[in-house]
C-alpha cells in the first residue's frame, strides 16, 4: 500500500484514503460547445498512458475530500511529488530517474 | 509407544510435561515444546506423507518453515481441519490430532504410487502435453481423476468457526528474523529509544542458535543468550516482540504484512483468542535478518524417509533431544554437516560414514570428526539410497567413477551448502547479485529503506554477523530519527562459520542417468526434468520453472530454486547469473484466507444500511430486498399473498386511495451558495436560473460524453439553495462528480455541496387521498393546489418537527414526499400511517413503485438506460435547455453518432397477448423468420404485469423506435416468439390528469 502526500492535509496518508481520478492537466474548454470533433476527441478520449512519469489526479476521498495532482513513476510506482489542483504542471521533478 | 529416540540429557525440553497426540489414529506421546515433527521422530516415525505427483513415501527434510514434504492435516473438530500444515512448524499440544495426506488407502500402502511406475507419462511439462486433447477428457478424466490423484490436502468443507484479528502498526525499525542477527540489530535500535518491532516465525527466538552448539555469546550458550536478550527487549516500552510471526509480504514504502499465529499451538485456545492476527506494519526502516536455508544434495532416491538436512538433524538433537536415527550416514559438500555428525556422535549415535564430495578439504571440524573416530571419505558421492518407506543404505562411489560400496544406514544427513533467504529483499524490489566465489545470490541494489544483515546478506560467522547486525540496527534507528545511544554490543566468545558448498546435481545424478534425483520435493521435480525442459527449448529460468513446476509449490522453492537454476544453467552451458533467478513473490509461506479476511466476513463483509423508517416497514410485514448496501422494503404481503398478489393490491390501492412508501434511500445533496444556480446550470441539462424558489424540476445529469448519468427531482428552497435528489445507487458517484467539477473545472463558483442523504428520512405519500392524509399533521404550509401545485416544495412542520414537503409524483398520482430529520422518520411514518389507514391507504414497496412508474413511462436510470443513452434516446429532449451554451455533456451529446438516425430509442411495448409478460433483457427482432444469428434491434428494459391496466406493460430500447410506433416486432424466446406492438411509453392516464386528481 502506497503512502500518498495530500498537499492540502500536508501529510502522507495510506493509499486506502485516496482514489485515483485519471490523468491531470486536461483542461475543459470554456467554449466546449464550440469545439471541433478532433479537439473534443483529444480532450475526452485520448490519454497518454506513459511508461514512466505520469501526471495524474487523485482525490483524498476519506480525508479532506480534495482533488489534487500527483507526479508518479508508473514503473516504480513511486510518487515524485503532489501539488494542489490548479497549480501549474511542475517541470523540475525531485528524484526523477528519467 | 514410548519415545525411544529421545536422548537423555540432550535438548532443551523439560521431560516433565508430557503431551499425548495421534498421527493417523495411532497414539503417541511427546513433550511440550516439541513440534509435531520432533515428537514423531522421537517415536521413530519418519514416514509422514506421500509426494504430490508420484505418491512416493516421504519423511521430514527440515526442521523449519522450508519443509516441502511433511505436510499433514491438523484436526481440532469437524469444522477445524487445517490441511497442508508443516509438521516441522506445528507446535505440539496435548490432544493434537494429525492425519497424513495424499494417500489411499494408507500411508504405507498407497495405490496412487502406481503413478511412479507410469511416471514417464508424468515427466516435465506433463500438464501441458498430456492434457491437450480430447476436449471431453478434461471434463471426464483430467479434472476429477488427476486432480484427485495429484494433490495435497483436502480443503475444509465447513465454515471456519475461528476468528481472525488485524492490527496496523507503525515503527521506526522493523526487524524481520529473530536469530542472532535480528536480536543484535533490535538491541542496537532499541537502545536508542527507537520504536522497534522484532518478529520471528518460530515459537522461540534464536534462529540457528537452536542447533549451533558451538555458539557462546556474552559468556552464555548462544540459545540462552538469545532468550535473555529477547527478555530484555520485551521489558522495554519501545519494543514489541512478536514470536510465531511470519513476515509474508514486503510491499511498497516499507509496508510489511505479517501473520502472527496466536492460538494454533494451544490445546484449548478459547473463543476470546483469535486464531491468527494480521499485522500491517509501516516501518521507517526495515532490517532483514532472515538467515539462510540449507540445501539438500541432489542424488538418486534422495527423498527416502530418513534423509534430511544436516542442520535439521542437529536441531532435533540439540533443541528437542531427539536422534533421527541410530546409525546415520552423512553426505556433504561443505563443512556444516560435520558439525551435525560430531554432535550426534557425542550424543552416542553411530555415524557410519561421512561422504564428502570435496577432494581434500581441511579444517577444525574435519579434524574433530576424525578424532572422534568417524570415517571420513573425500572425493566420493552417494549415488543411491536404499530402502523405500525408510532409507536403509547409501551406496558410495568415487565421484569420477569406480567401485561401489553400500553402507547400511537408517538416516542420511546432507548439506550442499546454504542459500541466503533473500525472499523479502527480492519482494521489496531489491536486485540480487550473484557471488561467483560463494555460489550464492545476495542482496545487491536496494529499492527501499531496508538493510540485510547476517546469513541472508551472505555474511559468514557469528562474530561478523553480530558486528554487522548491531551496526545496522543502530544506523537504522539513527536514520529513522533517533538519537544515537551508547549501548553494549553483544560479545561473541565462540561461533561457527562456514560457507561454500555446491549447486546442482551431484555426480551419480549426472546428465546421462534417468534416476529420480529430486530437486523440488514438494512438486516432484527431478534433475532430469529440468534438463528435459532445457532440451525441449526452455531458455529462461521463468520458463523452466513453469514447465517443470520447480519452485511453484507451497514451499516456493526454498530448498530447490538454486539447484534447479544451476542444473538449467549447466545444461544451457551458461553462467548462473545469465540464466537468472526466478522472482520471489509474496507470500513467503502460505497465509490463511482467514487472516487476510479478518473480521470482514458475514454481516461485517459489507455494511448494511437501513433507513430510519425501516422498523415501521418491518412492523408492516415488509419483505426486504438488497439495493446496493441498502435494505429496501420490496413488498408488503398480507396473509396468503405472494409477491404478485401483494403488488397487484398495492398498485391498485395507490391509484384508488393512497400508499405510503419509504423513499429515504434516494440520494440527497444540498447545493448552496451565491453561485448555486450557475453550478446547477453547468451540472444539469435543464435551465435553473429562472426556477422560482419553492418550485421543483426534474433534472438530468450527463457525463461529458453526453450520456445520461443520473436524474432526480430538484427543489429550489431559496435563491441560493437547492435540494437535489439522486438515484439510490447514484448518490456517492453523483456527489463525486459534482465535487470534481466544482473543485477542478469550476473552482471560481462559490458553492458548497453537502450530502444529506442520511440526514433526511423521506416518506412518499402517493394517491388521490394523499393530501387528506398529510394535511391534518402539517403546520405552516398551505396545501391547496394553488399554493402548493405539482412540482413545488415548502418548508414547514409536520407532527411538530421540521419538514421539507415536496409535492411531486413518481406514480402519476397526486403525490407528496415528506422529508423529516432522520431521527423523526419512524415517528412521522407512524403518524402518517395512522392517518393513511383512516383512508384505506396501503404500505407499498419498491416492486409496486417500479410498476407504478412504468405505467407512467417514467424511466429508471440504470435500468432503462445503460450508459449509452442520450436524453433524446430516452425521449427526454424536453429536459435539455435549448438556449444553454454550456453544461456537462453538451458537446458530447452533439457527437455525430449521438445525433445520427436509427439510434435506439425508448418505446413502450405491448404484447399481442396481454397476459404475456416479457422478460427484462429479452432481445427484439424485426423478422422472427430470419436465419440465426438474428439481427437484434433492441431489448426489453422494464416489464411488469399491470393490474391497473389489466395487461402486461413493457419499456424497451429499439433502433429507430419512435418511428416504429404501431409496428409489430418480435421477441424470440426459448418457448416461442412473442409478438409485441411498439407504443408510446405512457400506459396509464396519458394526459396526466391524475397528478391533480
Ligand atoms: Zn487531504
Amino acid at each position: 500500500m502506497l503512502l500518498i502526500r495530500c498537499p492540502y492535509c500536508e501529510e502522507e496518508r495510506p493509499e486506502l484514503e485516496f482514489r485515483n481520478a485519471g490523468e491531470a492537466h486536461i483542461a475543459r474548454s470554456p467554449n466546449i460547445a464550440g469545439e471541433s470533433d478532433d479537439d473534443f476527441e483529444k480532450f475526452f478520449f485520448i490519454r497518454s498512458n506513459p511508461k514512466g512519469i505520469i501526471y495524474e489526479r487523485w482525490r483524498h476521498m476519506h480525508g479532506c475530500a480534495r482533488f489534487f495532482n500527483a507526479v508518479r513513476d508508473t514503473v516504480s510506482d513511486r510518487f515524485l511529488m503532489t501539488y494542489k489542483a490548479g497549480e501549474p504542471k511542475p517541470v523540475k521533478l525531485p528524484g526523477a530517474t528519467k | 509407544m514410548s519415545a525411544t529416540f529421545r536422548i537423555a540429557g540432550a535438548g532443551r525440553l523439560k521431560q516433565a510435561k508430557i503431551a499425548g497426540f495421534s498421527f493417523d489414529d495411532r497414539p503417541y506421546t511427546g513433550i511440550e515444546g516439541d513440534t509435531l515433527a520432533s515428537a514423531l521422530l522421537a517415536n521413530g516415525v519418519h514416514l509422514v506423507g506421500r509426494s504430490f505427483k508420484y505418491h512416493r513415501p516421504r519423511g521430514f527434510l527440515s526442521a523449519g518453515a522450508e519443509e516441502p514434504n511433511a505436510l499433514v492435516e491438523i484436526k481440532r473438530d469437524a469444522a477445524r481441519k487445517t490441511p497442508n500444515v508443516r509438521a516441522t512448524v506445528q507446535e505440539l499440544y496435548d490432544g493434537l490430532t494429525a492425519q497424513s495426506q495424499n494417500r489411499w488407502p494408507s500411508l504405507a500402502f498407497d495405490v496412487g504410487a502406481v503413478s511412479s511406475i507410469a511416471s514417464p507419462m508424468l515427466s516435465a511439462g506433463f500438464y501441458y502435453k498430456t492434457f491437450m486433447w480430447p476436449k471431453t477428457a478434461w471434463k471426464n478424466l483430467y479434472e476429477p481423476k488427476i486432480r484427485a490423484a495429484a494433490g495435497l490436502g483436502v480443503a475444509p468443507d465447513q465454515p471456519d468457526p475461528d476468528h481472525y484479528s488485524a492490527r496496523f502498526a507503525h515503527c521506526d525499525v522493523l526487524v524481520l528474523g529473530g536469530g542472532a542477527a535480528g536480536i543484535a540489530a533490535a538491541l542496537a535500535a532499541a537502545e536508542t529509544g527507537a520504536r522497534v518491532i522484532l518478529a520471528d516465525e518460530q515459537a522461540e527466538f534464536g534462529g540457528s542458535l537452536h542447533f549451533e552448539s558451538g555458539a557462546r555469546i556474552d559468556g552464555q550458550d548462544g540459545f540462552a543468550w538469545a532468550q535473555s536478550a529477547v527478555a530484555k527487549l520485551k521489558s522495554m516500552d519501545n519494543v514489541r516482540v512478536l514470536p510465531r510471526t511470519t513476515a509474508f509480504g514486503y510491499y511498497a514504502q516499507n509496508f510489511v504484512g505479517l501473520v502472527e499465529r496466536v492460538s494454533d499451538h494451544l490445546q484449548n485456545p478459547g473463543r476470546d483468542l483469535p486464531r491468527e492476527r494480521l499485522w500491517q506494519v509501516r516501518a521507517k526502516r526495515v532490517v532483514l535478518a532472515t538467515g539462510a536455508i540449507e540445501r539438500h544434495m541432489v542424488f538418486a532416491d534422495n527423498d527416502r524417509p530418513g534423509i534430511m538436512l544436516a542442520s535439521a538433524a542437529r536441531t532435533y538433537l540439540n533443541h528437542y533431544g531427539v536422534a533421527v536415527g541410530r546409525n546415520v550416514g552423512v553426505y556433504t559438500a561443505n563443512d556444516s554437516a560435520y558439525a551435525a555428525a560430531i554432535d550426534l556422535k557425542k550424543a552416542g549415535i553411530n555415524v557410519a560414514a561421512i561422504v564428502d564430495l570435496r577432494d581434500n578439504p581441511t579444517g577444525p571440524v574435519i579434524d574433530e570428526a576424525r578424532a572422534l573416530g568417524i570415517e571420513v571419505n573425500f572425493g566420493r558421492a552417494v549415488i543411491r539410497a536404499g530402502g523405500k518407506l525408510r532409507v536403509s543404505s547409501m551406496t558410495v562411489q568415487p565421484k569420477n567413477g569406480g567401485g561401489e560400496r553400500t553402507i547400511p544406514v537408517d538416516a542420511i544427513l546432507m548439506s550442499a551448502g546454504w542459500t541466503p533467504s533473500v525472499h523479502l529483499f527480492s519482494q521489496s524490489r531489491g536486485k540480487v547479485a550473484f557471488n561467483d566465489e560463494t555460489k550464492r545470490f545476495v542482496p545487491g541494489i536496494y529499492a527501499q529503506d531496508c538493510v540485510s544483515v547476517g546469513a541472508c546478506n551472505g555474511t559468514d560467522g557469528l562474530s561478523a554477523t553480530i558486528d554487522e547486525a548491531y551496526a545496522a540496527g543502530a544506523k537504522a534507528a539513527k536514520d529513522a530519527g533517533s538519537r544515537p545511544a551508547k549501548g553494549t554490543k553483544p560479545k561473541v566468545d565462540a561461533g561457527e562459520s562456514w560457507s561454500r558448498g555446491m549447486l546442482g546435481a551431484a555426480p551419480g545424478a549426472g546428465s546421462d542417468t534417468t534416476v529420480k534425483a529430486f530437486v523440488d520435493f514438494q512438486n516432484d521435480v527431478t534433475a532430469k526434468d529440468i534438463r528435459q525442459a532445457v532440451h525441449e527449448g526452455m531458455r529462461s529460468i521463468e520458463h523452466v520453472k513453469r514447465f517443470t513446476t520447480n519452485g511453484m509449490a507451497t514451499d516456493q522453492g526454498k530448498t530447490s530454486n538454486m539447484h534447479g537454476l544451476a542444473i538449467a544453467a549447466e545444461t544451457l552451458g551458461k553462467p548462473i547469473p545469465q540464466v537468472g533467478l526466478t522472482t520471489f513473490r509474496a507470500p513467503y509461506t502460505p497465509v490463511t484466507f482467514g487472516s487476510i479476511v479478518g473480521h470482514a466476513r458475514g454481516p461485517l463483509f459489507d455494511p448494511t444500511r437501513k433507513t430510519a423508517i425501516h422498523p415501521w416497514a418491518e412492523r408492516q410485514g415488509a419483505v426486504f430486498e438488497d439495493v446496493g448496501q441498502w435494505k429496501r422494503a420490496w413488498y408488503f404481503p398480507k396473509p396468503g399473498e405472494d409477491i404478485h398478489a401483494a403488488v397487484d393490491r398495492e398498485c391498485v390501492t395507490v391509484r384508488k386511495t393512497a400508499g405510503l412508501f419509504d423513499a429515504s434511500t434516494l440520494g440527497k445533496i444540498e447545493v448552496v451558495g451565491p453561485d448555486a444556480a450557475k453550478f446547477m446550470e453547468l451540472l444539469y441539462t435543464n435551465p435553473w436560473e429562472k426556477l422560482e424558489p419553492g418550485r421543483c424540476r426534474y433534472g438530468i445529469m450527463l457525463r461529458e460524453d453526453g450520456f445520461i448519468y443520473d436524474d432526480g427531482v430538484v427543489g429550489r428552497l431559496a435563491p441560493d439553495r437547492f435540494h437535489v435528489t439522486t438515484t439510490t445507487g447514484g448518490a456517492p458517484r453523483v456527489m463525486n462528480h459534482m465535487e470534481d467539477y466544482l473543485q477542478t473545472e469550476f473552482p471560481h463558483l462559490n458553492v458548497w455541496l453537502t450530502s444529506i442523504t442520511e440526514q433526511w428520512a423521506v416518506i412518499a405519500v402517493q394517491g388521490p387521498k394523499s393530501r387528506d392524509i398529510i394535511a391534518p399533521l402539517v403546520e405552516g404550509i398551505d396545501m391547496s393546489d394553488e399554493a402548493l401545485p405539482h412540482m413545488s416544495v415548502r418548508e414547514g412542520r409536520i407532527c411538530g418537527v421540521p419538514t421539507r414537503l415536496f409535492r411531486m409524483s413518481f406514480s402519476g398520482e397526486r403525490g407528496f414526499e415528506v422529508n423529516v430529520p432522520a431521527d423523526y422518520g419512524e415517528a412521522v411514518s407512524e403518524a402518517l400511517w395512522a392517518e393513511g389507514q383512516k383512508h384505506g391507504a396501503c404500505a407499498y414497496g419498491t416492486e409496486s413503485m417500479h410498476v407504478l412508474r412504468a405505467e407512467k413511462g417514467y424511466i429508471i436510470v440504470g435500468q432503462d438506460t445503460d450508459g449509452t443513452v442520450t436524453p433524446n434516446d430516452a425521449g427526454l429532449d424536453w429536459a435539455v435547455g435549448k438556449k444553454k451554451t454550456d453544461f456537462v455533456g453538451i458537446r458530447g451529446m452533439a457527437r455525430p453518432d449521438l445525433v445520427a438516425k436509427g439510434r435506439k430509442q425508448l418505446v413502450g411495448l405491448k404484447t399481442r397477448d396481454p397476459k404475456v409478460v416479457l422478460e427484462e433483457g429479452a432481445q427484439i427482432v424485426a423478422d422472427p423468420k430470419q436465419a440465426i444469428p438474428m439481427k437484434m434491434i433492441g431489448h426489453v428494459t422494464s416489464s411488469y404485469w399491470s393490474q391497473n391496466c389489466g395487461r402486461s406493460i413493457a419499456l424497451g430500447l429499439v433502433a429507430g423506435g419512435r418511428d416504429r410506433t404501431g409496428e409489430t416486432l418480435y421477441v424470440p424466446m426459448p418457448n416461442g416468439v412473442i409478438e409485441v406492438e411498439v407504443t408510446g411509453v405512457v400506459f396509464f392516464d396519458e394526459k396526466g390528469e391524475r397528478l391533480n386528481g
